[in-house]
């Protein structure tokens, strides 16, 4: 049996919670700054990419002598990041210094996104309870 | 790890706020420091911030997190407030003193704002840990 395999979606989706959390903690330290412009994942399309066979539009080496993806990455490529995802936030209210962060927007994200980071983790967690049953016999 | 990357922004957005907290205190406290010449008269300080991208998250910019930093601290250089104190031992030949350019309600809402910035990050780096902590004990 592939671990990958068994661990599912979960694996892709908790990195991607991790980028996200990261970004939307760049976004609340920069609440006050000029110009600074808020950004999100558009985490449906960045999810569906990392579950597809060809990682996040990368090149899919089927056969032995392709050139595989992490040449891409090597050549300072994009391979498998989220930043094809990044989207920039449509403000609601913008201000005269060009700051388009929305601090209520960005903590409720924020929650959200931390409560779905552990939702993520707790079906991690059972995935490796359940094996932990199948390899001691109880 | 990259998770460590949100203590670095989240620390660095309370640093940057702390020095916005000095500065609103700083004015504050200098808000009634006459002075006999209006060009030694105390003036307004406030911090500019500039988000960092590319040095301390190794250089991509793209998906990376960004810091902020101070860039600098300017001085309001609007006029000093002449006041009419002959009375004042710092008061010139005309009997004036000039009082900072300090907007104490200006300065107020300030705070406010940095204080609850600071509350923000702190928040954030709270979080943050706590999800790092349970990823740790996954499995177990």
């Amino acid at each position: 049996m592939d671990l990958d395999s068994y661990l599912g979606v979960h694996v892709a989706a908790l990195k991607l919670r991790e980028r996200r959390t990261e970004l939307l903690a760049t976004n609340l330290a920069n609440a006050d700054t000029p110009g600074y412009k808020s950004r999100d994942i558009d985490f449906r399309s960045a999810l569906a990419a990392a579950d597809s066979p060809n990682k996040g539009g990368q090149l899919l080496a089927t056969q032995a002598r392709h050139i595989g993806s992490n040449a891409a990455e090597a050549l300072g490529g994009q391979a498998g990041t989220t930043e094809a995802f990044l989207k920039y936030r449509t403000p609601l209210a913008p201000s005269l210094d060009g700051n388009t962060v929305d601090a209520q927007l960005e903590q409720s994200a924020f929650a959200e996104n931390a409560v779905r980071y552990q939702a993520t983790l707790s079906f991690l967690s059972g995935h490796f309870r359940s094996l932990m049953t199948a390899i001691t016999g109880q | 790890m990259s998770s460590f990357k949100i203590f670095d922004i989240a620390g660095s957005g309370m640093a940057a706020q702390s020095v916005r907290l000095n500065t609103v205190a700083s004015n504050l406290a200098n808000a009634e420091s006459v002075s006999g010449d209006p060009a030694t008269a105390y003036k307004a300080r406030h911090p500019v911030f500039e988000t960092v991208r590319a040095n301390l998250m190794g250089g991509k910019l793209g998906a990376s997190g960004a810091a902020v930093k101070v860039s600098g601290i300017v001085e309001n250089q609007t006029a000093p407030e002449a006041r009419y104190e002959p009375g004042n031992p710092l008061a010139n030949a005309e009997g004036y003193v000039y009082a900072p350019n300090v907007n104490t309600i200006e300065e107020m809402v300030d705070m406010i704002s940095a204080s609850r910035a600071y509350q923000n990050n702190v928040e954030v780096m709270n979080t943050s840990k706590e999800l790092l902590l349970a990823t740790l004990r996954l499995g177990q």
